[in-house]
């Protein structure tokens, strides 16, 4: 019981996940400015899709490791390492931001707004394009500071298994968890909400919230479960822990219900013409269908699918329905989005294939680039220990 | 007179949870069925050393939740689609996004009851509270800060050497067989034990006491009646105060409230329209005024533009138009008499305007009237 010295032995990933990476990052590259040069506006649209759907990620893994900190929970511990690893992307976040920065005008209404137009004027003192840009370059430098620290104290508590670093994170985690609140809040409100500029809803921070802890999370489950069954972590993790991925998971399920559920119900009793109208272009034409799959794969069959017992512990049906939680997300961003702009019906086409293929490229190549230069697991953390005996 | 005592079980007592955990695996090793671990806490992982199979609790859960989830539905449904309907705020009878909090409370409700319940009464097997490891040493040291595990004799593995052997090898810091008591053999389990019904018996009576104590008698005591007996006169109350019993009073004869003039005109009409003059002047204000109150009363039937074109046109006795010769020779005091009588399907108004308002409304009119039957003085 009192050795606490695990035994890690660092493995590479197989060079296989770096051409993987590399071939769908280069992939979904060209598609990305071959659809810019063809239809820059249309790219633009999708490009917020991509952008916040890598801010989830990003700043959801990093949400992941303060909360371990803060609760001191052990049970997560031995694979704290892929929620840092993923939560990196928040230094390469500028790239998908920087394009959409530059076609600002085709993509966000208020950036032009008519004089006659007196409730856009009225909101003109936060919604303007210096203003924009600030608030986005001023949080993401919030999650870069605290990304840096954290995973730094993190890694120097490898060597020297200074157990007072712990500490210092678990004051960081503190500190960044109401910045994390108001941050992605506004983030939701500026590059989600402000599509519509002329509605409004007072829990869509938290809408996008929840999706974004499901996301990061369902990544997370995705990437451990695999990494563990081939044993490129500690020994000793069991399907336990699964268990309490799977329930995390299923609670988050539940949480994105209720919270999309109360945002919907409110506007729908209420019934007032300013607020409706949001809901009724997301039940235009083939729209309703797209809603009614919204319900199916974001609720739906994650409930079920994680109910029971054996599905939560179980590694395959685990990693499909992480799996369907993530596809779920970017559904949901791609609900969120593309109705504020076709309102007739569905659009798809090629260009919408651009960034889900570039985005997966670039959080594999991430994740195979963090993975053979650090260590997969925190030898260093006294909770470590814990964490592999963990049992429920 | 001792008679001879029974074996119930062979027990063994450990000191960390570690211990027991390991020992619970090497007894659940070895093929042992009848046999308990008993702990001041619940112990991670010691489901998977006993090798129990996952609780059937769920089952109860499942079943009775989603009873719940209908049956909420289906009742939703049956109130206020078929056997009461009522429109509520425009929405359809059945309106499904309303039901689903319903839904959930029924749902969340109904499977922690069942389950509470199933666990009372089927795996706890309630009524009965008797159990041999009750009130024994062993039951007092694993109740307060040791660990141990009871093999029972019953069991068909069970040899006493062979279950002290195991003991000591997984090293039990004490090891001891434990008798049954000899009443606890004769005991039989009664579903209703007289004490248990005695007992029921009075938490109905404690309860129900505290419950009409409480709304009948503590609710009108002083310091705790919260206004609901004031020392005022309610309407159609009798008073004492007054000789004729009557708590509503009328106006002193012969004087008139702030505010308020008599109508003298009931019901002649032609009357009030020789007699009656405009008071008030027509200024920006009042025409103002009487366009607000226009739109908020008149408009519904009359149309915005007084031209009887209301939305309730054809649903309804046609509202007629106010440009009609008839009404533009009427005076404001024949018109003031419709506001306030009312005249045919119009009710009387005099309680939504008062007599200013009233008047403003009619030089309203006047100004629309005027409007689509100009005078040639009114290009220059």
């Amino acid at each position: 019981m009192s050795s606490s010295s695990v035994e890690y032995h660092k493995k590479e990933l197989p060079k296989k996940f770096q051409t993987i990476g590399l071939v769908l990052l280069l992939a979904g590259l060209v598609i990305v400015i071959l659809g810019y040069i063809v239809n820059p506006e249309r790219s633009a649209q999708n490009n917020i899709i991509g952008f916040s759907f890598l801010v989830s990620i990003a700043v959801g893994s990093l949400f992941f490791v303060a909360i371990e900190y803060l609760s001191g929970a052990v049970w997560s511990t031995p694979f704290r390492r892929v929620s840092e690893f993923l939560s990196s992307i928040i230094v390469i976040l500028p790239l998908l931001a920087i394009p959409l920065l530059l076609n600002i005008n085709s993509v966000f209404h208020w950036t032009h707004p008519e004089p006659t137009d007196k409730i856009l004027v009225g909101k003109a003192p936060y919604l303007n394009v210096q203003f924009f840009i600030f608030r986005v370059i001023f949080f993401w430098l919030i999650w870069l500071v605290f990304y840096y620290f954290i995973t730094k104290n993190s890694r120097r508590q490898d060597h020297s298994k200074d157990q007072f670093i712990t500490t210092a994170n678990v004051k960081l985690s503190a500190i960044f968890m109401p910045l994390f609140a108001l941050t992605i809040t506004f983030t939701a409100i500026d590059w989600l909400m402000s599509l519509a500029p002329h509605w409004f809803s007072t829990i869509f921070g938290v809408y996008y919230f929840s999706g974004t802890v499901l996301a990061a999370l369902a990544l997370s489950t995705i990437f451990i479960v695999a990494l563990n069954e081939r044993n490129y972590l500690v020994e000793g993790i069991t399907s336990d822990s699964y268990y309490s991925l799977g329930a995390l998971l299923f609670a988050f399920t539940n949480f994105w219900a209720y919270i999309a559920f109360s945002q919907f119900l409110l506007i729908w009793y209420a019934n007032l013409p300013e607020e409706t109208i949001w809901f009724l272009d997301r039940w235009n034409g083939s729209w309703k269908f797209f809603s009614i799959g919204l319900m199916i794969f974001h609720f739906l069959i994650p409930y079920i699918g994680l109910l029971s017992q054996p599905s939560k512990s179980n590694p395959k049906r685990l990693i499909f329905m992480a799996g369907v939680v993530l596809f779920a997300h970017y559904y949901d961003l791609f609900w969120l989005v593309m109705p504020n702009f076709y309102k007739e019906g569905i659009v798809f086409g090629w260009i919408e294939l651009g960034f889900p293929i570039f985005i997966s490229g670039l959080i594999i190549s991430v994740f195979v680039f963090k993975t053979n230069r650090e260590n997969l697991v925190p030898i260093g953390d006294p909770k470590l220990k814990r964490g592999i005996d963990f049992s429920l | 007179m001792m008679s001879e005592k029974i074996l119930y079980s062979y027990t063994g007592i450990f000191d960390t949870p570690n211990a027991v955990i390991h020992a619970a695996e090497q007894v659940s090793k070895e093929g042992f069925t009848k046999y308990d671990v008993n702990t001041p806490y619940p112990l991670h992982g010691m489901d998977k050393a006993m090798k129990l199979p996952p609780s059937k609790l769920g089952y109860v859960a499942l079943v009775f939740g989603l009873a719940g989830t209908l049956g909420a539905l289906l009742s939703l449904w049956w109130v206020s689609a078929i056997d009461y309907p009522i429109v509520i705020g425009g929405k359809p009878l059945f309106s499904f996004p309303a039901y689903i909090p319903v839904m959930f409370e029924v749902t969340v409700l109904s499977a922690s009851i069942a389950t509470v319940l199933a666990m009372l009464f089927i795996f706890f097997k309630f009524p009965n509270n008797s159990h041999p490891l009750h009130g024994t040493e062993y039951m007092k040291k694993v109740s307060s800060d040791k660990y141990g595990i009871s093999i029972q004799a019953e069991d068909p593995k069970f040899d006493e050497s062979l279950v002290r052997k195991l003991f000591e090898s997984v090293h039990a810091k004490e090891i001891n067989p434990l008798y049954w008591d000899n009443d606890e053999i004769n005991h039989k389990n009664k579903i209703f034990e007289p004490k248990f019904l005695v007992f029921l018996l009075v938490i109905g009576i404690i309860t129900s006491c505290t419950a009409y104590f409480t709304l009948n008698k503590l609710m009108f005591m002083l310091p705790f009646n919260w206004m609901m007996e004031q020392p005022k006169q309610n309407a159609q109350q009798r008073s004492l105060v007054f000789n004729d019993g009557f708590g509503m009073r009328q106006p002193v004869t012969g004087t008139v409230a702030r505010g308020y003039l008599p109508y003298v005109f009931k019901g002649q009409p032609d009357l009030a329209g020789e007699k009656l003059v405009n008071p008030v002047p027509i200024s920006k204000e009042s025409l103002k005024l009487g366009q607000t109150k226009f739109d908020i009363y008149c408009s519904p039937c009359h149309g915005y533009h007084a031209e009887g074109d209301s939305r309730l046109r054809g649903q309804y006795p046609n509202p007629p138009s106010l440009h009609s010769e008839k009404v533009r020779k009427w005076s404001d005091g024949r018109i003031f008499a419709v506001l306030t009588d009312g005249q045919n399907v119009m009710p009387s108004y005099s309680s939504q305007l008062t007599l200013d308002e009233r008047w403003a409304v009619i030089n309203y009119v006047r100004a629309l009237q005027r409007a689509l039957n100009a005078k040639e003085s009114d290009l220059q």
